[in-house]
């Protein structure tokens, strides 16, 4: 797979103005979605997440560890994306790149700053001990909008995970056997949706094909009709219209894609 | 002779845990495919032959075959720290070394075929399924080979051998305590991977090696009959 090529790319962008594109989609609706739960048995929950022929696995482990000194009774977060050179002909072996840290990065702000998380609950004694939460994402198949995929992985694998229970006169996590109790989550579940600008347009859920046109993007992360986080992405400015054309086609795409996840159930 | 050997999960000593093999599991890639052992469960991808960067790692008379091992930090009960270890690094080198005999990649000079495999879900005997689905990943790629290749664990538990060690089995400590081989063979029945932990009589060995034969024969079965399920998928 190489980059798209200029005619093609036009081609795309064409399309694009008339509102059409080559799957046949409107440019405000994300890809069919799949999910399947419990994918990986040793983590605390795990997921996998297809979106079109865009694939992530997401998994949740946890461990006791000691608070940080400026937040005593609460847990920690920890997000980390791997951009699988399995995934993708582009993804090159080596330390992790900058596109693998961002996703990492923002989708742990959607998570963090959208209170989904009572990290309070996640704290064993004050100062001492405390729940690590690691949500680490794969990538299995690259075809564009990993970001968001990534996203909806992160949220749900949360949403699946079981905690382990834990010895406090050992002071040993026991794995093996779950608490069968779920992590203190809020009803609300936050999404990270991602605007692409695409020639003169604006699109939600890019494949790989668009994906290589976009100039600039926006990803904004919270819950229904709030907006907790955000980051615009790429060197291309936006104008305070588009910005505000963004702004509403998140909104709506998110509340298509929770009421797609709620129906999945 | 001893008392009938019972296994945990109440195999019989010569059967593996239920395998499931798939191909075309990443639509981006050359050649792909799915190998579990039970819950132990491997993707394989493929991408090449293609242009070997940096050019100073041109082979200009042979093209090079690059494996790439890596477990998901979720797959264990203890979370493993993403990134490459020393551990994954021998496992790429030797799943390398395990498919080279069969893999004709001197048709390849200055190229490089990629295999990377991944562990989404391990107990015990991943290398074994991470090889598996490797070779079925080149076959489905289309890249020349002379033969698939099949890879299994013996395990000796105290003194008994048995085929597909899991992670129970693993860490057996009754009486010799447990022996892990983990091996791999060709189509022809030759050995292109072969590794111990334990301690065992040479006697034993050869015992293991033959009933990795057996076994190895069989997975190889399983193997052709996902690969030709995907042509005829295709066709349809």
């Amino acid at each position: 797979m190489i980059q798209t090529s200029k005619i093609m790319g036009n081609r795309i962008k064409q399309y694009l103005n008339s509102g059409k594109r080559f799957d046949g989609r409107d440019l405000e609706t994300f890809r069919d979605l799949e999910v399947e739960y419990g994918v990986s048995n040793h983590a605390e929950g795990s997921v996998r997440v297809k979106l079109g022929k865009t694939e992530v696995i997401v998994g949740v482990k946890m461990d006791v560890g000691t608070p940080y000194p400026d937040s005593k009774n609460k847990g920690n977060l920890m997000t980390t994306m791997e951009l699988l050179p399995l995934s993708s002909p582009r993804i090159e072996l080596g330390p992790p790149k900058f596109d693998s840290i961002e996703i990492g990065r923002v989708i742990d702000r959607c998570i963090r700053e959208s209170g989904f998380i009572d990290f309070e609950k996640l704290c064993i004694k004050e100062g001492e001990k405390v729940w690590n939460l690691y949500v680490d994402i794969y990538s299995i198949n690259d075809d564009g909008n990993l970001l968001d995929a990534a996203g909806i992985g992160a949220v749900l694998a949360l949403k699946n995970a079981k905690m382990p229970k834990y010895d406090e006169v050992e002071e040993k996590v026991i794995y093996d056997e779950s608490s069968g109790k779920s992590l203190a989550l809020s009803k609300d579940t936050p999404m990270s949706i991602t605007v692409y600008r695409v020639g003169e347009q604006l699109i939600i859920d890019p494949t790989k094909e668009e994906e290589d046109l976009f100039d600039s993007k926006l990803t904004l992360g919270g819950k229904k009709g709030v907006i907790s986080s955000m980051q615009k992405g790429n060197e291309k400015s936006l104008s305070i219209e588009e910005f505000n054309k963004c702004l509403d086609l998140a909104e709506k795409a998110k509340e298509d894609l929770l009421k797609r996840i709620e129906k999945l159930k | 002779m001893t008392k009938e050997f019972k296994r945990h999960d109440g195999r019989g000593l010569k059967e593996t845990r239920k395998i499931v093999a798939k191909v075309g599991v990443v639509p981006n890639a050359d050649g792909s495919a799915m190998f579990a052992f039970g819950d132990t469960v491997a993707i394989a991808a493929v991408y090449g032959p293609k242009i070997m960067h940096p050019q100073h790692s041109q082979d200009p008379e042979k093209g090079t075959l690059r494996c790439t091992y890596n477990m998901n930090s979720f797959s264990v009960s203890d979370r493993i720290r993403p990134g490459p270890s020393r551990r994954s690094t021998e496992i790429s080198k030797i799943t390398g070394w395990a498919l080279d005999p069969v893999v004709m990649i001197n048709k390849f000079p200055t190229m490089v075929v990629d295999v990377h495999v991944n562990i989404l879900q391990a107990n015990a005997s991943t290398r074994c399924a991470g090889i598996n689905a490797a070779s079925m990943a080149l076959a489905h790629a289309g890249i020349p080979m002379k033969n698939l290749v099949a890879s299994v664990s013996i395990g000796k538990l105290d003194k008994t051998l048995v085929v597909d060690v899991d992670k129970k089995e693993e860490d057996f400590e009754e009486g010799e305590g447990a022996t892990d081989i983990a091996m791999s063979l060709t189509g022809d029945g030759d050995l292109t991977h072969i590794q111990l932990d334990g301690h065992i009589t040479s006697e034993e060995l050869k015992e293991a090696v033959k009933l990795g034969q057996e076994a190895t024969k069989e997975i190889i079965e399983i193997q052709k009959q996902a690969l030709k399920k995907a042509v005829q998928e295709d066709e349809e």
